[in-house]
């Protein structure tokens, strides 16, 4: 065989790899909506009726047992392991001026049919990323290369990696199965976008983007967005669902859509946890992120900081979750005042993504737009 | 989290802080929140006030989200310190706002009077609370975890049981556990007190100090730096002296001396491109083969610089930044005498290297009748050129079919008026085409190996076969990377201990109760709510029990109904998400 054929052979192996990999990621985006419409139904279904514990836990009305305090709510924890019966159980109890309020039961509402739509769409959302991380292989597998050298190809696999977070909490048993409708809807508008508007045809890397450190940044730059995204969704949630609550003990009646939905999702103290601990939790990656990329443009570009837009908007971003966690730590910005501040985070990475590759151009110009 | 906004008014918790005292108290070492009440009179009052404002945690996050702010609008206006000639379009297509932005500083940023201002207050802000921090933490591992508060049963994580076991007993096998456990714990009054996660207020610190050895390395880099370009023909070399560079930007610190003594020639520049599809053309690899030698010694190294991989000498760092393509071009007089013979680096105008420049023949030429003159000549370099009856511009970034187009002047080049200008252009002003026969200007397309003759036996040029290719490089030093990269690794350390470590406290009390039998309550508390803490309170209750193993309830057990557990089992709150 000449060396002019090999590479020809090579070259319809690529584009055969590139072909099937579109198949997949088309492939994926119907089991997400298949997956998606499951989601709808465990909501539609989850019965009203089961609903209403936030409303219980909280009307004023439950709080007259005739002048006296309720008694400090509790809930008990078997101590260590449940194999020695006796031991003591822990009591724990919410800190100071924290409402007691219990987590809602999920999508499902606790009907039995709606759970069962609920673990058919989990299901279904395991098969689709499956479906999609097979495309994301194979489009690798025909560039011969890490898949996140243009937008498209950033999208698809941004998308899978927040799938893939999301199963991966789950399979933890961490609770946050509400999060499934959601996270579902914003895939398939980012898959949307990824096949229609960003498409790029399978294609080598410029010189400058040829480095290990391009692996580190990216790959990390890809997860901490894919966290941080389940941190804005919980945030997002728990504002609502925390003037709901507010608006129950203050004696309002909220809305029938709102008594419907925020009753099921977990309580607004449980929610604020979870975006902290997932926002603390990435955050120090992030700044690792940002410190691959300054390494990574030392080399590159001669300067390891140029306020470049890229690195302004990252540099942005990482001071706004560094206000973030400030908050926390400052009276009188708890609570909602901290969760905007998250939120506004957000905002900054999403511009850096999108924005900064659309509308301003700098360095990092790998659009393919 | 703990902000109170349920209607009911909650008197137990109310209590419970005031219970927990000064047990709950110096859990970190954030200072205290007081709300900006006016300063005592006198200017020590005001700086006083003034200061305490500043070292606020309040004002630290207002600096923090003015510093974010900040920052956004030299991402959307253009930057002289990035790309001057966006700066000039811009005040070009702007003529009102342009002052304005002007005084705003606004084409500059990063360095304007605003922005520094921000910054230097923030890290004043962290000077001023990182010190009385330090301090206060030296305080706290200098004395011991608080006691036991007086109700135990008021804390987060509580937890009890009757055993036949003495105090004493009780209160030393926590005291071993606790220390086993790594606690720093000790005996205090009826109780055992521990405390646990000191890392956390280390990290904390560190990721603070971090912070601000970046920012002296980052000014100390900016101050010092320099920044230099050269042209290097393939066979040539360079030398790290001011006066070899083509053009040098250094910071306001820079003296010559901080130049980096070292030399190099450059071999070989190998450039490939994508030969088909549609990215036919992109570059895939660039990367020069250099000798080089450091200091005075003569003992010569071989390297490669490729895009991302300088080659770093000293400080410096020789970057590849961009190249070309050098015909070598031979001139000969009216008598056949070589008078200029050389490679001519010619400047990139596409992504296909059609290349333009000049050759400049100063001296050694005398015309057809035997004066002094001078030769120019207007270049134009495909190395792809796409045949007769297309474009004038390559087609493609490599040598596939190289033509290099002539146009030919004779007279003065102006060079010798003291007026720099540029190797790249000619100064027609006192130049003179040649014209051939029919009067006009002689202008050819050359293959390699092809000659043009000057009319009237001028004498001639050669476009020789031999085509060698130039690199530009960017010789870069940054003093203080190496304090910027080991301030950037303390912080991420630094921040992963801040917010993974928990710190908390455990007190383990062992009392005699009425009836004669021991008491053991044990309580964990937190800084923050986290699962872990009961979590790890129960471990630890499980261990206690096995060296003092329950009694059988009386009746009348006071503790057991001042706690009145709901019978309802449900997992500790947060224990079941992350
Ligand atoms: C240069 C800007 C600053 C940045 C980027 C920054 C960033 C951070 C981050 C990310 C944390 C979170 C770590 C944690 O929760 O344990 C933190 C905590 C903290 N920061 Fe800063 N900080 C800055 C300036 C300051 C200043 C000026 C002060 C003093 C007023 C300060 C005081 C604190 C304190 C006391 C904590 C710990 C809070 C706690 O214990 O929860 N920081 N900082």
């Amino acid at each position: 065989m000449t060396l002019a054929a090999a590479t020809e052979l090579a070259a319809a192996t690529n584009e055969n790899l590139a072909n099937i990999s579109n198949t997949l990621i088309y492939s994926s985006m119907a089991v997400y909506t298949l997956a998606f419409f499951a989601y709808i139904a465990e909501w539609l279904l989850g019965s009203r009726s089961k609903v209403g514990r936030t409303a219980a836990a909280l009307t004023p009305a439950k709080a007259g047992t005739g002048g006296k305090a309720d008694p400090p709510a509790v809930t008990v924890k078997k101590g260590g392991s449940t194999a020695v019966l006796e031991r003591p159980t822990v009591v724990v109890r919410a800190a100071a001026g924290q409402r007691d309020v219990p987590d809602g039961p999920g999508a499902h509402g606790g009907d039995a049919q709606g759970d069962l739509y609920g673990r058919i769409a989990i299901s279904l959302t395991v098969l689709a990323f499956l479906v999609e991380f097979g495309g994301v292989l194979t489009r690798a597998l025909s560039v011969e290369r890490a898949p996140w050298g243009n937008m498209y190809e950033f999208n698809i696999t941004f998308s899978t990696v927040a799938v893939g977070v999301y199963l991966s909490l789950l399979a933890l048993k961490k609770n946050v199965r509400w999060l499934g409708l959601f996270l579902i809807t914003t895939v398939l508008l980012d898959l949307g976008l990824a096949v229609t508007v960003l498409y790029t045809a399978s294609d080598q890397l410029v010189p400058a983007l040829h480095s290990y450190w391009l692996y580190i940044h990216v790959s990390t730059a890809i997860f901490c967005g894919a966290v941080f995204y389940v941190g804005a969704v919980s945030t997002l949630l728990y504002l609502f669902k925390e003037s709901y609550e507010n608006k129950l003990a203050n004696g309002g009646t909220p809305g029938r859509f709102a008594n419907s939905v925020l009753d099921r999702l977990p309580a607004s103290a449980s929610l604020d946890k979870f975006s902290y601990r997932v926002n603390a939790a990435v955050f120090p990656l992030w700044t690792f992120t940002i410190i691959a990329g300054a390494i990574w443009a030392g080399d590159a570009w001669g300067r390891y900081w140029g306020w470049d837009p890229k690195e302004t908007w990252s540099f942005i971003t990482w001071v706004a979750y560094a206000c973030y966690l400030h908050a926390r730590a400052t009276a009188g910005w708890k609570g909602r005042k901290a969760a905007y501040l998250a939120l506004i985070a957000f905002g900054c990475w999403l511009f850096n993504y999108y924005g900064v590759n659309i509308f301003v151009s700098g360095k990092h110009s790998y659009a393919g737009v | 989290m703990s902000e109170t906004k349920t209607g009911a008014p909650d008197t137990t918790s109310a209590a419970a802080d005031e219970d927990l005292g000064a047990a709950g108290s110096q859990l970190s070492t954030a200072p205290a929140e007081d709300a900006p009440n006016l300063p005592a009179l006198g200017v020590t009052g005001w700086v006083r006030w003034f200061w305490r404002q500043l070292t606020s945690m309040r004002v630290a996050l207002l600096l923090l989200l003015l510093l974010s702010l900040g920052a956004i609008p030299g991402s959307l206006i253009p930057q002289t310190g990035i790309d001057e000639t966006k700066v000039a379009e811009f005040r070009k297509a702007h003529e009102t706002l342009a002052p304005v932005y002007d005084k705003l500083g606004l084409f500059h940023v990063y360095s304007s009077v605003w922005f520094s201002a921000i910054y230097i207050l923030l890290f004043v802000s962290l000077i001023g609370c990182i010190i009385p921090r330090t301090w206060q933490f030296v305080g706290q591992l200098r004395g011991r975890p608080p006691g036991a508060p007086k109700r135990l049963t008021r804390l987060p994580a509580y937890t009890t049981w009757r055993t036949e076991a003495e105090p004493e007993q009780v209160r030393e096998a926590a005291l071993a556990l606790l220390k086993k456990r790594r606690f720093r714990a000790h005996l205090a009054g009826d109780a055992v007190a521990a405390e646990k996660g000191y890392l956390r207020e280390v990290g904390n610190l560190a990721f603070h100090i971090a912070l601000i050895v970046m920012l002296i390395a980052f000014a100390w880099g900016q101050l010092f730096k320099s920044e230099g370009n050269k042209l290097v023909v393939e066979g040539d070399g360079f030398s790290n002296t001011l006066t070899q560079y083509d053009d040098f930007k250094s910071g306001s610190l820079f003296t010559q001396d901080d130049l980096d003594p070292f030399s190099f020639n450059l071999k070989n520049f190998v450039g490939s491109y994508e030969p088909s599809g549609p990215n036919r053309g992109t570059p895939r690899v660039y990367k020069a083969d250099l000798t080089y030698s450091v200091g005075s010694s003569d003992q010569e190294k071989k390297t490669t610089i490729e895009v991302n991989e300088p080659l770093e000498i000293g400080d410096s760092k020789v970057y590849l930044v961009s190249h070309g393509y050098a015909p070598v071009v031979t001139v000969r007089d009216g008598k056949g005498k070589i008078v200029y013979q050389d490679a001519v680096p010619l400047l990139p105008l596409d992504g296909n290297v059609t290349s333009t420049g000049a050759i400049k023949v100063m001296d050694g030429y005398r015309n057809a009748k035997g004066e002094r003159e001078q030769l120019g000549f207007q270049a134009f370099f495909l190395p792809s050129y796409g045949g007769a009856g297309t474009a004038v511009v390559s087609q493609f970034p490599a040598l596939l079919n190289p033509v290099l187009n002539l146009e030919a002047y004779h007279g003065d080049l102006g060079v010798d008026a003291g007026i720099p200008q540029s190797v790249y252009q000619l100064d027609k002003k006192n130049l003179k085409g040649f014209k051939d026969a029919k009067g006009a200007q002689v202008r050819e397309n050359l293959k390699p190996g092809e000659t043009m003759k000057l009319p009237n036996g001028a004498g001639s040029i050669t476009f020789e076969k031999e085509i060698k290719e130039w690199a530009g490089f960017q010789v870069a030093r940054q003093p203080g990377s190496g304090w910027a990269l080991a301030g950037s690794l303390a912080a991420i350390f630094g921040l992963a201990a801040s917010l993974f470590i928990q710190r908390r406290r455990v007190w383990v009390r062992a009392t005699t109760g009425s009836d004669g039998v021991t008491v053991v309550e044990m309580a964990g508390l937190g800084r923050s709510e986290s699962a872990k803490v009961p979590e790890e309170l129960g471990d630890l209750a499980g261990i206690l029990y096995e060296q003092a193993p329950g009694a059988p309830d009386p009746d009348d057990d006071p503790a057991d109904s001042a706690a009145s557990p709901d019978p309802q089992v449900a997992p500790a709150e947060g224990a079941d998400s992350k």
